[in-house]
């Protein structure tokens, strides 16, 4: 275990009547400052194991940003006792404490030391966090100079490059353009699998499924659930758009979006049928999907999305389970498994596959939740202008 | 996963030097360096505007006093003394009032990482010290061009000024950790700067002072300070703090404030280190 909080309450005390200065104090010394107390965090108990990855979901107001700020020493707990095992770095948004008037090099130092190490393994680290953040260039350039873009950059390569044992980290998948949120996705995981721990506090359920091992629902300061990402994904997405009336009634007109499907397993295979983790271009894609049904599905209908790197979905296709000769309808519990033969358009690069599941096809209610099946990489050596390439046949001859 | 885990450690939460003292000293030192780079490489002159304040300062307080009031023909080497006092009372004034609101406008930096608080008016603190050490040279040269010392007391020197640099420091502690929660202390701050600089035996010598004004100077601990830094070296024959004050005896009032006033800055800095975050 790295990670251990027990009861953590925090309180803040908001003045109805904010005293911010000597003479309001002094021309009314007799009135007591009333206080409203703000309960933030209520009885906050959970765990983290060593190289978890383990996500806090929860609406705004929810107090999972204040959650981490304890955790990372920002705030002072009302009550209760957190302990961690290694090195934090305590730092909760990228590029904090980047001085504008200070080159790259001087606030990678600076920022290094921030994270905990010394000054003098700061300096060694320079090189890599400048090749990391591709910035080698401009190791001279004031950070005032900088776009947004390459400053967090740089802010991310010194906080991967320090290497600390536990990062907490709120939002920071959110920032920069498509290409550098995939290096960040590659970097927690080798992470992960470097057995590092990672808190993430987010509300993009489509992360907290795709890395973390387990999630953690935060709701009016409370914990709601700790487990499966799914589950604590499904519980987040009730809570959002549960509204106001009995949610037991919403929830019979199919309104409440809800998780239809689970994944069991997804892999790609090769002719022959094992398994492999990717393709070569222009070879058909098979994918296999065993899902297993939450709900009744009457007249369920697989949606497959392809994405590419930049976050762009390159194609998809919607498979109803009666085509074929498939059962139709799929009880909840039941396991269903789809064997696709894909034809393959996609040029040399790393993909990913999600799928959406919806109950009926006339009723149209598409579960919300976006499942994610793998990722994979095309390799190949026609790369291609364009994200995918096709056959073409083209006569060329003189007009008569 | 393979090594065997680390000890768990309590997290206690934000403090003054939160992150150890090897992070909080490393982190004091590159900050200082930096503030100080960077308030002269900007510009064209450099480290002489630095130098410039206090010289006109002095230009014309010495116009003033030698020329109209004549306090200055009363006492030996007034021109020198005037200058050390105007370039040592500058850090204490310099540090102090930048300290004020050093922590409230490091905001992003205080609220959204580990950031041992004490670091940050101790930065500006020793951003000063820089400036003094530099402008200290000057007022050597100055001294020993107008033929006063060496004196072996010069080597007392340091001493004086590590009780000034404790002083400084104190003080910015205490209106540093006050000001998020009391905007006004920076108003305060300023005015009560301005009477210290008045009140202090800075432009005049402390034997001109009447008895009854004395008394009250007395209370001020940077007054047998700045005597204690006549007497080492200036002038061997300054009446030095305690004849000053009438008696050895009456320097425990001073030094009793002056002790008071670290024991607070250590005790409110504390007391809202953890709670900065919040109130900013």
């Amino acid at each position: 275990m790295v990670i251990e909080v027990r009861g953590i309450d925090k309180t803040f005390r908001v003045p109805r009547h904010r005293i911010d200065s000597f003479k309001e104090r002094a021309t009314h010394p007799f009135t007591p400052i009333a206080y409203r107390e703000l309960e933030a965090l209520r009885g906050v108990t959970f765990d983290v194991h060593q190289g978890e990855f383990f996500g806090i979901v929860g609406r705004n107001g929810s107090g999972k940003s204040t959650l981490l700020k304890v955790m990372a020493s920002i705030y002072q707990a009302s009550s209760g006792r957190i302990r961690m095992a290694g090195r934090l770095a305590p730092f909760i948004e990228l590029g904090v404490g980047f001085n504008p008037d200070l080159t790259a090099r001087e606030n990678v130092v600076l920022n290094g030391v921030m994270m905990g190490l010394s000054r003098r393994e700061a300096a060694r680290r320079l090189d890599a966090v400048l090749d990391f953040a591709e910035l080698q260039d401009f190791a001279e350039l004031r950070l005032k100079n900088y776009s947004s873009g390459m400053m967090v950059r740089l802010a991310f390569a010194v906080m991967v490059q320090a290497d600390p044992d536990i990062m907490l980290i709120d939002e920071v998948l959110a920032v920069g353009d498509a290409a550098f949120a995939q290096k960040c996705t590659d970097v927690f995981r080798e992470k992960r699998r470097a057995g590092k721990t990672i808190v993430l506090v987010t509300h993009d359920m489509a992360t907290v499924q795709a890395f973390c091992h387990r999630a953690m629902l935060l709701h009016d300061g409370e914990v709601r659930y700790i487990g499966e990402p799914e589950e604590a994904a499904l519980q987040y997405f009730r809570l959002n758009f549960a509204g106001p009336g009995p949610e037991g009634e919403r929830r019979q007109d199919g309104a409440v979006p809800d998780v239809n499907a689970r994944v069991v397993d997804a892999w790609l295979e090769d002719e022959a049928g094992g398994r492999v983790e990717n393709v070569e271009q222009g070879e058909p894609i098979r994918l296999v999907v065993v899902a297993e049904a939450m709900q009744d599905l009457d007249s369920g209908v697989f949606g497959f999305h392809f994405l590419n790197a930049d976050g762009v979905q390159v194609f998809g296709f919607n498979q109803p389970l009666s085509a074929g000769g498939g059962p139709g309808r799929v009880a909840a519990g039941e396991q269903v498994r789809l064997r696709a033969r894909i034809q393959n358009p996609l040029v040399p690069g790393r993909y990913a596959v999600r799928c959406m599941v919806s109950r009926d096809r006339d009723r149209r209610d598409v579960g919300l939740q976006i499942l994610h099946l793998l990722e994979f990489v095309v390799y190949g050596t026609r790369p291609a202008p364009g994200v995918v390439s096709v056959e073409a046949d083209v006569d060329v001859e003189r007009p008569a | 996963m393979s090594e065997a885990a680390a000890e768990l450690r309590e997290v206690r939460g934000p403090s003054a030097l939160g992150g150890g003292w090897r992070r909080s000293f490393e982190l004091l030192y590159l900050i200082a360096v930096t503030e100080f780079k960077k308030a002269y490489f900007g510009t064209v002159l450099g480290y002489v505007w630095s130098l410039a304040r206090p010289l006109m300062l002095f230009g014309v307080l010495l116009a003033v006093f030698t020329q109209i009031f004549r306090i200055g023909s009363l006492v030996p080497n007034y021109e020198v003394l005037l200058l050390f006092n105007i370039v040592l009372f500058g850090f204490f004034q310099e540090a102090t009032l930048t300290a004020v609101n050093s922590i409230a406008s490091q905001e992003a930096v205080v609220r959204k990482t580990q950031f041992p608080r004490l670091v940050i008016p101790l930065a500006v603190v020793v951003t000063a010290a820089f400036n003094l050490g530099l402008n200290l040279i000057v007022v050597f040269a100055f001294i020993l061009a107008f033929g006063v010392g060496p004196e072996w007391t010069w080597l007392l020197f340091p001493v004086f000024l590590g009780l000034l640099f404790v002083l400084t420091t104190a003080v910015s502690m205490i209106v540093s950790s006050l000001y998020p929660r009391f905007r006004d202390v920076s108003i305060i701050w300023s005015v009560v700067a301005t009477v210290l600089f008045y009140g202090s035996p800075i432009l005049y010598p402390i034997e001109v002072v009447p008895d009854t004004l004395r008394d009250i100077l007395l209370v001020n601990p940077l007054t047998p300070l700045f005597e204690l830094g006549r007497m080492w070296v200036i002038d061997p024959s300054a009446p030095g703090p305690a004849e000053a004050a009438g008696g050895a005896v009456w320097l425990l009032l001073p030094a009793a404030i002056y002790l008071g006033v670290c024991a607070l800055a250590v005790w409110i800095f504390n007391r809202e280190a953890p709670l900065i975050a919040e109130q900013l």
